[in-house]
């Protein structure tokens, strides 16, 4: 592992049991039912950097989300977090080093504790303030990091905006000195104006705090803003990675570039889209092959029986195509 | 020029509380011509849905339409009886929401609440509403209709579902489609299919869309004129080539170079400090006052309507001749 990795997902998989109630079961004949939301996923993620997870939903970007930060185990595969093992018992003081923050502020701030204790809670439960005193200037000191005033933490959660919730939701999740920010959609439910302030905000506490950050979006505009490399999901799987500019100038799997034509093009450039055709499959039964097949200008036999790996390609990138393996489909351009 | 299909005239829309009444739509005026899209945006709580609700009939009391006109081909409707208002929506005027279960009934079949919406607008008898139901289904792009029409809406996805509610607003050719935000919920690459049929069965029908929406490049693909609301007012209104590209209102200006790109690299965003007033707090003057980085005396005092502005419209007291 190259010193400057901060984690390391190794063939990660996760399967949920969807099946119906026992009785419904019995009554119906029929078995259980399992869906692969998180399928053979790797990456690294680099000191410092900002890899974004992107795809539609239901593609399996909060449950990595989820994996990472431990609110449940992996079915197959391992995480590491500087080498160590995170399923490992004695890993469990590095996950005070990471914390998550959610698309919805409200829903993951209590509504009756006023915002100094929602923010000081994880400094109190991690022991880090030797006393009352240490413990009120850090709070103040955080909700000035985050644009708030010391004087707000006297407030409770449902006197702020949508956008000064998130802020509070950043807040305390720095409380803890992490060093790792796992954001699940952070700013999808926020007003594009609003969205600026908190993107600005986490720029800025990325470089003066030297955070690294998961961050996952389904809005690629936000992602080239924000990313330094992008990983893109389809049906649980990780289909291309690549550095943020390389993955947008040029991008290499089909699901990709499909992605990227279906953006409403602000610019009126007059482009005519390439028509997206179909919807995800259901991913209980996910298509065998590739799980892009059905949708994609460029399956072919091949595509439609055997599962693409992902292969290297210069750049440090790689995508799973068999089309963009066989060298079927141009570097650039359609 | 046309005469106008829709005509939205110094309209305000008022929810009486206890502790004094809230102005939610604030004299907001303009129109629509017959084939165009209007795209209508700005932030949650801009009072865009409500504009829509007002127009199709549907607002929840307590909230109220206090004063103003609202005109469809030139006749007033925001006077009339529920029961002729319920007449002209579905008939005249096509509703789509960005839920679209909240359009959809779960205990009948996609094929009953087509023919029955299709029997009420049009003579038709059962087997020729069943048939143009089955008509409009392929027209939507739903795959097999034939075997579709039969099904619930819990068996369809979220974007055929969104298909199926634009065939139901569609059944009896309204004249005005009312959309709002009807493809928030649905992801980029449905999104893009969504549009393109609004597109479509607008041209096809020569039917005027409002298109409610708080994504620009919903409305920059879609939109022939764009509204910009802020606090329940009109700030600007243009083609949307020039509100998009040269817009006049500072929080226009501040909206769009707020937004993410792709293909450009800035540093940090431009951002507007600060956040919509609520209701019960308007600053008296300009709304948008308090985060103007344009700001001057007239505008913490007089209220601006909207002038000319170069090829827009806006209510901002830097362009007062
Ligand atoms: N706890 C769970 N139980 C069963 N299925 C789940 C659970 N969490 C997620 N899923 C399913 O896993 C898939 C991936 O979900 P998710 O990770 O939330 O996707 P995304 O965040 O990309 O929208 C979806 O099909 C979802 O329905
Ligand atoms: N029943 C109601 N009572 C009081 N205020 C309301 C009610 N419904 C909506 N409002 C207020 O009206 C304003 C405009 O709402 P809306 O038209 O839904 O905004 P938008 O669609 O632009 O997000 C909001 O501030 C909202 O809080
Ligand atoms: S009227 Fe004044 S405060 Fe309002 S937008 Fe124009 S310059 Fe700014
Ligand atoms: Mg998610
Ligand atoms: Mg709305």
């Amino acid at each position: 592992m190259p010193p400057d990795t901060l984690l390391e997902l190794k063939d990660v998989g996760r399967t949920f049991d969807v099946s119906r109630p026992w009785l419904d079961r019995v009554l119906e004949g029929e078995g259980r039912r399992s869906l692969r939301a998180v399928d053979g996923v790797s990456f690294t993620i680099k000191r410092g950097e900002t890899l974004a997870l992107v795809g539609e939903s239901g593609c399996g970007k909060s449950t990595v989300a989820r994996l990472i930060v431990g609110l449940y185990p992996p079915s197959e595969g391992k995480i590491e977090f500087e080498g160590a093992d995170l399923s490992d018992p004695a890993s469990s003081p590095m996950r005070r080093r990471m914390q998550m923050i959610f698309q919805d502020p409200y829903a993951s701030l209590n509504p009756r504790w006023r915002v100094r204790d929602i923010v000081a809670e994880p400094i109190v439960a991690h022991g880090l303030a030797p006393d009352r005193a240490t413990l009120e200037a850090r709070v103040g000191e955080l909700l000035s990091q985050v644009g708030l005033a010391p004087q707000d933490g006297e407030k409770y959660p449902h006197e702020f905006s949508g956008g000064q919730r998130q802020r509070i939701s950043i807040a305390r999740a720095l409380s803890s000195n992490p060093e790792f920010l796992v954001c699940d959609e952070p700013t999808s439910a926020l007003d594009v104006s609003v969205q600026a302030q908190i993107l600005n905000l986490m720029k800025d506490l990325q470089q003066r705090l030297g955070l690294t950050y998961l961050f996952i979006s389904h809005n690629l505009a936000v992602v080239a803003h924000i990313a330094t490399r992008v990983g893109v999901m389809y049906l649980g799987r990780l289909v291309e990675i690549a550095d943020a500019r390389d993955l947008f100038t040029q991008p290499r799997h089909p699901y990709t570039r499909m992605l990227i034509d279906a953006i409403p093009d602000l610019e009126m450039s007059g482009k005519a889209r390439t028509p997206v055709a179909g919807e995800v499959p259901n991913p209980i039964s996910p298509p065998p092959g590739c799980t892009f097949n059905p949708r994609c200008p460029h399956a072919n036999e091949r595509c439609r029986s055997e599962r693409p790996m992902r292969i290297d390609l210069p750049g440090s990138r790689s995508a799973a195509c068999h089309a963009v393996e066989e060298g079927r489909l141009s570097a650039s351009g359609g | 020029m046309t005469a106008p299909l829709l005509e939205v005239r110094n309209l305000r829309v008022e929810f009486p509380t206890r502790r004094g009444t809230l102005v939610a739509v604030d004299d907001l005026s303009f129109e629509i011509a017959p084939g165009e899209v209007l795209g209508v945006v700005g932030e949650s709580g801009a009072g865009k849905s409500l504009t829509g609700m007002a127009i199709i009939g549907l607002l929840e009391p307590p909230g109220r339409i206090a004063s103003g006109q609202i005109l469809l081909e030139g006749e007033r409707i925001d006077n009339l009886p529920p029961d002729a208002m319920r007449r002209i929506r579905g008939k005249r005027i096509g509703a789509i929401f960005q839920d679209p279960l909240t359009s959809l009934n779960p205990l009948f079949t996609i094929g009953e609440q087509l023919i029955e919406t299709l029997q009420v607008h049009l003579e038709l008898d059962h087997k020729q509403a069943r048939s143009r139901a089955i008509e409009l289904l392929a027209e939507v792009g739903i795959p097999a209709p034939a075997a579709r029409i039969d099904n619930y809406p819990h068996h369809f996805s979220g974007g055929m579902r969104q298909r199926v509610v634009i065939a139901l607003a569609l059944c009896a050719h309204p004249r005005l489609i009312v959309a709002d935000e009807p493809t928030t919920a649905l992801d980029v690459s449905i999104q893009a299919q969504i549009i393109d049929l609004l597109k479509k069965v607008a041209r096809e029908n020569g039917a005027a869309v409002m298109l409610i929406t708080h994504d620009m490049g919903v409305i920059a693909e879609t939109a022939d004129r764009v509204a910009v609301m802020y606090a329940g007012r009109l700030a600007e209104i243009g083609p949307v080539k020039d509100v998009i590209h040269a817009p006049r209102h500072p929080y226009t200006s501040g909206l769009m170079s707020s937004i993410p790109k792709l293909g450009e690299q800035r540093e940090s965003l431009a951002q507007i400090d600060g956040a919509m007033p609520r209701l019960t707090a308007i600053p008296p003057g300009c709304a948008f006052n308090p985060r103007c980085p344009k700001r001057f005396d007239r505008c913490m005092t007089e209220r601006p309507s909207p002038m000319p502005a170069g090829a827009n419209h806006a209510a901002c007291w830097l362009y007062a001749s």
